[in-house]
């Protein structure tokens, strides 16, 4: 158990792009942008890293209100968004080569979206058992 | 036409697997499994194959190229199903993307059990796969019906 | 100007083992813009983690890839590991290590047998692969599996290895480090291999910083980004030097890899010699509750398993960033500007390992 503690700080979507240009003056390599249910809401996280240290930033999201993407500053930033909003269905906006729904395309749409997660929640718990 | 008996050649398609199948079937064409020595050989166009060897599960996208490279091939052909994978959906049977098995997309001959199957017993469908593709020549030369 | 046409490039190609696509722009026999498209692999196995127990997931989690898969299953069990506070064995870190290691050279060997032949090199091929069936022998020894081990478990491994068979693998290394030698010497001064990979699919360094690209394909651009250089597992008690070179094109991500080969040899032998004695595995109670970032280096580079758990049996949310999806945008950078005859070459330099990125 030496891995590192690891912090993840929440900040607002508006500042998401100001505080991102900052990592990416102070020489960060965008290391990935992973998404996950919290609640009914989403929130996504994007990490950061130097020197083998990694730093996270944390913004809330919803499928019904965009991202700005930050594939402007992050060129590598669009593999991830386009994954997110297949997946999830959550929409970003300015996405520097935007597959529109088709990065990957699945059986049913966004199947980690907010429609799928009530379908698992119905089933009884344990079932597999 | 007994020449197809003696050197079958096959086509693999991977049809989402996690690779682990794959790379045991390559390896069955590396020198130390070597099928090439039985005049089996790896090709990449379904018209020259004999025998279609199939890894994975079988997902929503690749459904279509699976059920075209079947058709392309020229009868008499046979289906190994590689993998646990491929025989039944296995571990990743209840993901959404799955159909779950090659069975529910093509007909199957051989199932090759195994996760990841081992080399030997790839080749060990495959030279099953041969009797049955011997079978099907007869019937087919014998005119059955719903052989060609 | 002359005209600009698209050439559709895979789902199915022969240099390619898994279906990618990529459509590329081409200008005469230039590459001006290269766009890929993914899916065809994809089967959501990360959703599985709802459905089953974090214990039982393990396996599920070694078969995101079966070229990786034993790093895969190590890196999800450290994540669970660190968020319910386990601490494992020392030597079960070891022995995790030294099987990490195996799974490299196996990867790297079966990369090097893909890429000569991509070059129509096919006796080299076979040549690369005859020597990786001994690294596999090795793994089916000590693992019972070829190339899906599923020895790991959250809390340690499942198997250990006696004296007898430590000093049996020491025993083997000097005539795999010779054969190592002999292949990447082949690597090293044969001209078709020279001609087809010098100055080709440059990634300038600055670029493959900014691209986030990782594992050989940035090492290769001269960044010194390796994870086991944190010193995660065991990693911290073995001398580790990672693989750098400054070329920034195709021969220098195949001559990273054919380094590492001897890399993976000394940590081993390194390994051996410093395993403590002791337990393999602790017995884990409890369901998890937190979230953490898992990384470990994957023989294609930095690989993330996020686990989010709320203390029930199931995980709210398990994530994997492979190496390759983390390498797409460098790609794509690497092909804008190239001929079109070298493009199968180029793909195959970021050993592109489909099943890993899809999921
Ligand atoms: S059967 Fe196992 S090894 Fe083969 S593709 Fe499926 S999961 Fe992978």
């Amino acid at each position: 158990m030496k891995q590192p503690q690891q912090t993840i700080e929440t900040i607002a979507v508006e500042d998401l792009i100001n505080r991102v240009h900052s990592f990416h003056d102070d020489g960060y390599r965008l290391v990935q942008i992973s998404c996950a249910a919290e609640g009914e809401a989403f929130e996504v996280t994007y990490s950061f890293d130097k020197d083998l240290t990694l730093t996270h930033l944390r913004i809330p999201a919803s499928p019904d209100k965009p991202i700005p993407s930050i594939s402007r500053i992050y060129l590598a930033s669009f593999v991830y968004e386009n994954e997110i909003a297949d997946l999830f269905g959550i929409p970003f906006t300015g996405i520097a080569i935007d597959y529109k729904g088709t990065f990957i395309r699945t059986s049913i749409p966004h199947p980690f979206g907010s429609s799928q997660i009530s379908v698992v929640k119905k089933k009884p718990e344990g079932q597999h058992e | 036409m007994s020449y197809l008996q003696k050197s079958p050649w096959i086509i693999h398609y991977d049809a989402s697997s996690c690779n682990g199948c794959d790379i045991e079937v390559l390896a069955c064409l590396t020198p130390l499994y070597d099928v090439e020595r039985f005049g089996i050989l790896n090709t990449g166009n379904p018209k020259h194959a004999d025998i279609f060897v199939i890894t994975g599960g079988v997902n929503e996208i690749n459904k279509e190229v699976v059920q075209n490279i079947y058709e392309q091939m020229p009868h008499p052909k046979v289906v190994v199903a590689v993998g646990i994978c491929a025989c039944s959906g296995g571990v990743f049977r209840e993901c959404y993307n799955i159909s779950g098995g090659v069975a529910t997309v093509i007909p199957v001959d051989v199932y090759v059990p195994g996760c990841a199957a081992r080399p030997e017993s790839i080749i060990d469908g495959i030279v099953q796969a041969l009797g049955i593709l011997e079978q099907k020549r007869h019937a087919m030369n014998a005119g059955v019906e719903g052989t060609v | 100007m002359s005209k600009q046409i698209i050439v559709p490039f895979g789902p199915q190609h022969p240099v390619l083992p898994e279906p990618i696509h990529l459509d590329l722009v081409l200008e005469d026999e230039r590459v001006v813009e290269a766009i890929p498209s993914i899916g065809y692999v994809h089967r959501g196995l990360e959703k599985l983690v709802e459905k089953r127990d974090y214990k039982d997931y393990v396996f599920i989690s070694e078969r995101i890839c079966g070229i990786c898969s034993f790093i895969h299953g190590a890196t999800y069990c450290q994540g669970v590991e660190q968020i319910m506070g386990i601490e494992i064995p020392r030597r079960a870190e070891f022995l995790r290590a030294i099987w990490s290691e195996y799974s490299r050279m196996h990867s790297h060997l079966l990369w090097l047998g893909c890429f000569a032949d991509g070059m129509g090199y096919e006796n080299l091929f076979m040549n690369c692969w005859k020597v990786r069936e001994k690294i596999l022998d090795v793994l089916e020894r000590t693992t019972g599996g070829r190339v899906i081990q599923g020895v790991n478990r959250v809390g340690g491994v499942s198997r250990d290895m006696d004296a007898a068979e430590l000093k049996r693998i020491l025993s083997e290394i000097p005539s795999l480090r010779d054969d190592f030698t002999e292949l990447t010497r082949i690597f090293d001064e044969d001209l078709t291999v020279q001609t087809r990979t010098k100055g080709i699919g440059i990634l300038p360094k600055d670029k493959a910083w900014d691209l986030g690209a990782v594992g050989p394909v940035i090492r290769g651009s001269g960044h010194a980004v390796d994870v086991r250089s944190t010193g995660y597992g065991a990693y911290d008690e073995l001398d580790f030097k990672p693989v750098v070179r400054d070329e920034a094109d195709c021969y220098a991500r195949c001559m990273v890899r054919a380094e590492e080969l001897f890399t993976s040899l000394d940590l081993i032998e390194n390994a051996i010699d410093r395993i403590p004695a002791g337990d393999i595995m602790v017995p884990v109670k409890g369901n998890p509750s937190g979230e953490y970032y898992a990384r470990a280096e994957q023989p294609r580079g930095e690989v993330i398993h996020y686990v989010k758990a709320n203390g029930k049996k199931n995980l709210a949310r398990h994530r994997v960033r492979t190496p390759t999806l983390a390498n797409v945008p460098a790609l794509v950078q690497m092909l804008a500007g190239c001929e079109l005859a070298d493009v199968p070459v180029i793909v195959l330099t970021i050993d592109p390992c489909i099943g890993c990125m899809e999921r």
